[in-house]
């Protein structure tokens, strides 16, 4: 599988995939998408990536194991539903807050970051286990 | 109550707790004298209850609480009435004089600091069991006086018979926990109340509720193990593992008479029925003889006085369920006296351990020139105990007989085990009491004398209140006695007995008594010698059958794991599914809810091409060569159901079922290259078969429910609810995504941990297959 022009064309797909996939993740309120879709996406795309240029270069890039990248994923979204304990309200209940940088109006929500934190539990774990796996495969 | 009182008594319930977390700092820095402070603790504790005492004396009762889970009708809330406010005031007031013993009896141990934490984190859990009001708040307090208790038998944890000992009686009253959980659900459904006033104010609804019984077996199965009744009477003695301070405190005094506290306190409204006033006599009457006779047979001093405390137990169970009102007199009575008593009693024995290295009474005597304030509190201990005049121990026997002689053959059936029973016991204390002390003096492992003020000084108060409360009896009948029993009772008792003697048919009894006991006292190494062969000529006891018990559910579920548990892939996945297809399957046909056969649909053109490709991906799988292609092939079938969900409008599902499927693929591929299977599938033709139905089976049953649901009628409650609050409620369009991080954002949190679990898990398989062993770091090697 490891051919010259699969190695090349890698990385490029695999930045793409996962610029795609914060795309698909932060879209998911309004459009199809959100965290869940795009962790498997931005998870097969290391994926691909393991299995074009080896797994090394994958936990290289990565910088932290995935399964810690899993594991701060669940500890964000159970933060952000414990935000809603400040304003007496029952956990996990969305929170909204309108910025305004002149002129340009953007929400944010407590929903957010729990969607944040649901694409980064399925991308660390299906990464660790494909990275596993290949590992293994290559070993 | 005024508020502030109400949150004194909260702070009452926790102080104990408290002072268990600093109790090791304490003790590191001052040593056993920490015991001098942390005894200031139990005492505060002493002087807050015994403010209650002219309320409830009064008739008055004192309650308070605070909401616990609202949503479930749950409140952690207390209630001191008679029954409580004395039992709280023998558990902080011995809970006083045990950390000063504890103080001196574990002194220089290099644990101690632990030891106090441990006592006082019973000490918490007691208090709080006696005065709970709440089902919820007993029951926890229950359950944490089982662990603390576990904690202190196991204190001395290197030694295994500790360890045994403390994990039996965990197993039996953790057992007995779960039966009064169930006992007080039972309740809760049948009357609806879930407070101990709020039961006892309901009247006869509990006697009168079908449940009844049920109710009453599951309550009594908690009672009974927790305070040792035959035959579950084995962990108490087994319990002398631990120190002494933890066997007069827990394992006679306060503990186990938590049961004997529950059947007092549930008495006005389970008593008064034929199955109440049958069993609670026919147990407790066979736990007095079996515990003195076994009491008999010991000659170790701690192990004698453990098996009379069963034997007490016994008489209290008899007494409270006996159900004449003079009868529960006698029952607080007795526990008022043998808390007193027995807790001296064992203080005693530890104090002759302690200063003379055996507490075997055949190599122990003439200690009383050595040890004269031990033997002056152990003989006004036995002097109660035995029930002579003018001791606190006396009016309860009086009393005891005034209950039971009824005059009816049950009565007198009754009257004859109390005074077997009450003779023996006078036998053994005076035996623990007297032959230490007495004749000539013995060569003890130790030098004896007389022990430190913190050792003695338990005992000797102990003791000396069995005197006062007697010949104060008037004004302890006022303040512990007539609330008690008016509480046990569930109406209005006056108790009057005093230790002048009246003449009559209680005090002729009594003279009978301690003829029997003394005459057993003179044949003491007699009698032990004809039940050490009787023991041995049976040979078998439920301690050894609880050895029996654990050993034999090890079996079977050793057995039972390698059937179901054989390690074998293909079993677990082929018995997995056919449970599945049974559970899909049985109940539509036992219903009769199978769905009617489907009318054929009217789809469009490119419709059936999308659903004719899904099958010819099923044929690629059934006809691949090998496993790759087979894997491959069952992408091209997922592929099309998601563009099925595209087609129908469900974007969101189609999107995930597209990763899915490629991701399912990538990672079946790679696990089938790591597995180094055969490229073709060499299943025999039987196997093939099996398999086959299995799946064919699932499929079937699966698509019969898919039919069925669609031919129900179609409830869009919840959807018309999604779709109209999404963008008001959540802002946001997408409402598959609202629904899954806002609406259901619990199930997701839910969800998404178990997708870390499940990850972590295969991480761990993976690992492990791989073989591979991470090299030590090699010595000296930078």
């Amino acid at each position: 599988m490891r051919t010259l022009i699969f190695r090349t064309v890698a990385p490029y797909l695999t930045s793409l995939m996962v610029l795609f996939s914060i795309f698909v993740l932060l879209r998911g309120h309004n459009e199809p998408g959100g965290g869940f879709i795009g962790g498997l996406i931005a998870a097969s795309a290391f994926a691909i990536y393991g299995i074009a240029c080896g797994v090394a270069p994958v936990r290289r890039s990565l910088y932290f194991h995935p399964m810690a990248i899993s594991g701060a994923g669940l500890l964000i979204s159970a933060l952000s539903g414990l935000f809603s304990m400040m304003f007496g309200v029952p956990f996990l209940t969305g929170l909204w807050a309108k910025l305004e940088f002149g002129g340009l109006a953007l929400d944010l929500s407590t929903v957010l970051f729990f969607d944040i934190g649901v694409y980064l539990v399925v991308v660390g774990s299906i990464t660790s286990i494909a990275l596993a796996l290949e590992e293994r495969e290559h070993a | 109550m005024a508020a502030d009182g109400q949150w004194l008594t909260f702070l009452a319930l926790i102080l104990p707790f408290l002072g268990a977390a600093v109790a090791p700092l304490l003790t590191r820095m001052m040593g056993a004298n920490a015991a001098w402070i942390l005894a200031l603790l139990p005492l505060y504790l002493f002087i807050h209850f015994l403010g209650f005492l002219g309320a409830v004396a009064d008739g008055g009762t004192v309650s308070g609480g605070y909401a616990w889970i609202e949503s479930l009708d749950i409140s952690f809330s207390w209630f001191i009435d008679g029954l409580s406010l004395t039992f709280a005031l023998l558990i902080t007031g011995i809970g006083t004089l045990i950390v000063l013993y504890a103080g001196g009896y574990l002194k220089g141990h290099p644990m101690q600091g632990r030891f106090f934490s441990f006592i006082l984190m019973f000490m918490g859990a007691m208090q709080g069991l006696v005065i709970a009001d709440s089902f919820f708040a007993l029951f926890v307090f229950w359950e944490l006086t089982s662990i603390t208790s576990f904690l202190l038998i196991g204190f001395d944890h290197v030694r295994e018979a500790s360890r045994r000992a403390a994990l039996q009686a965990l197993v039996v009253t953790g057992l007995g926990g779960l039966s009064l959980l169930a006992g007080l659900l039972v309740i809760w459904g049948a009357t609806g109340e879930n407070s101990l006033s709020g039961l006892l104010a309901s009247g006869s609804a509990l006697r009168d509720a079908p449940l009844y019984m049920a109710a009453l077996l599951l309550i009594l199965g908690g009672a009974f193990t927790k305070s040792a009744q035959f035959p579950f009477h084995f962990w108490l003695p087994n319990a002398m593992e631990a120190p002494t301070p933890v066997s007069a405190y827990l394992h006679s005094a306060t503990m186990v008479k938590a049961g004997v506290y529950l059947l007092m306190r549930l008495n006005p409204v389970l008593g008064e029925t034929l199955a109440w006033e049958t069993i609670l006599p026919v147990f407790g009457g066979t736990t007095l003889i079996v515990g003195t006779l076994l009491a008999v047979r010991q000659t170790d001093l701690k192990l004698m006085l453990a098996y009379t405390t069963v034997a007490s137990l016994g008489l209290l169970v008899m007494l409270t369920g006996f159900g004449s009102e003079k009868a529960v007199e006698a029952a607080v009575l007795y526990l008022i006296a043998h808390s007193m008593f027995k807790g001296a009693l064992f203080m005693v024995a530890g104090l002759i351990d302690h200063e003379a290295g055996t507490r075997d009474v055949t190599k122990l005597g003439g200690l009383r020139s050595a040890m004269p304030i031990t033997f002056a509190a152990a003989v006004l201990a036995a002097f109660s105990m035995g029930g002579l005049p003018p001791f606190f121990g006396f009016l309860a026997k009086e009393e005891i007989y005034y209950g039971l002689w009824t005059g009816d053959g049950w009565g007198l059936l009754l009257t004859l085990v109390a005074l077997v029973g009450n003779g023996l016991m006078f036998a053994i204390g005076f035996a623990v009491a007297l032959k230490p002390f007495l004749g000539e003096k013995v060569e003890t492992p130790k030098h004896a004398h007389e022990g430190p003020v913190l050792l003695w000084l338990g005992p000797l108060v102990l003791a000396s209140l069995g005197l006062l409360t007697a010949i104060f009896s008037a004004t302890s009948h006022f303040f512990l006695t007539s609330p008690m029993a008016s509480a046990v009772a569930g109406v209005p008792v006056e108790a009057t007995i005093s230790v002048v003697p009246h003449i009559g048919l209680a005090l002729f009894l009594s003279l009978l008594t301690v003829a029997f006991g003394i005459g057993a006292y003179m044949l003491i190494d007699r009698l032990r010698g004809g039940m050490v062969s009787l023991l041995n000529a049976i040979g078998w006891g439920p301690d050894k059958g609880f050895d029996q018990f654990v050993s034999g559910s090890v079996k079977a579920s050793g057995a039972i794991t390698r059937v179901i548990q054989n390690g074998r892939l293909d079993y677990y996945t082929t018995a997995t599914f056919i449970a599945l297809a049974l559970a899909l399957i049985v109940p539509m046909v036992m219903f009769g809810e199978l769905p009617a056969m489907p009318k054929w649909p009217d789809l469009p053109f490119y419709e059936w091409a999308i659903l004719a490709i899904a099958f010819i991906g099923l044929g690629a799988i059934l006809h691949a060569r090998d496993r790759l292609t087979a894997i491959v092939s069952l992408g091209i079938q997922g592929f099309a159901v998601a563009v099925l969900f595209m087609l129908l409008g469900a974007p969101d599902l189609s999107f995930t079922q597209f990763m899915v499927e490629t991701l399912s693929v990538v990672i079946l591929a790679l696990v089938m290259t790591r597995l180094r299977l055969s490229p073709a599938d060499h299943r025999p033709g039987r196997e093939k078969a099996i398999d086959i139905s299995v799946a064919a089976l699932c499929g079937g049953a699966l698509a019969l429910l898919l039919l069925k649901i669609t031919q129900l009628p179609f409830n869009p409650y919840l959807s018309e609810f999604f779709a109209e609050n999404a963008r008001v409620i959540a802002h946001g369009r997408n409402i598959v995504n609202v629904i899954i991080v806002d609406f259901r954002g619990v199930d997701t949190l839910g969800e998404i941990g178990v997708v870390m679990v499940a990850g972590l898990a295969i991480l761990a398989l993976v690992r492990i297959r791989s073989g591979k062993r991470i090299p030590a770091p090699a010595q000296g090697e930078k």
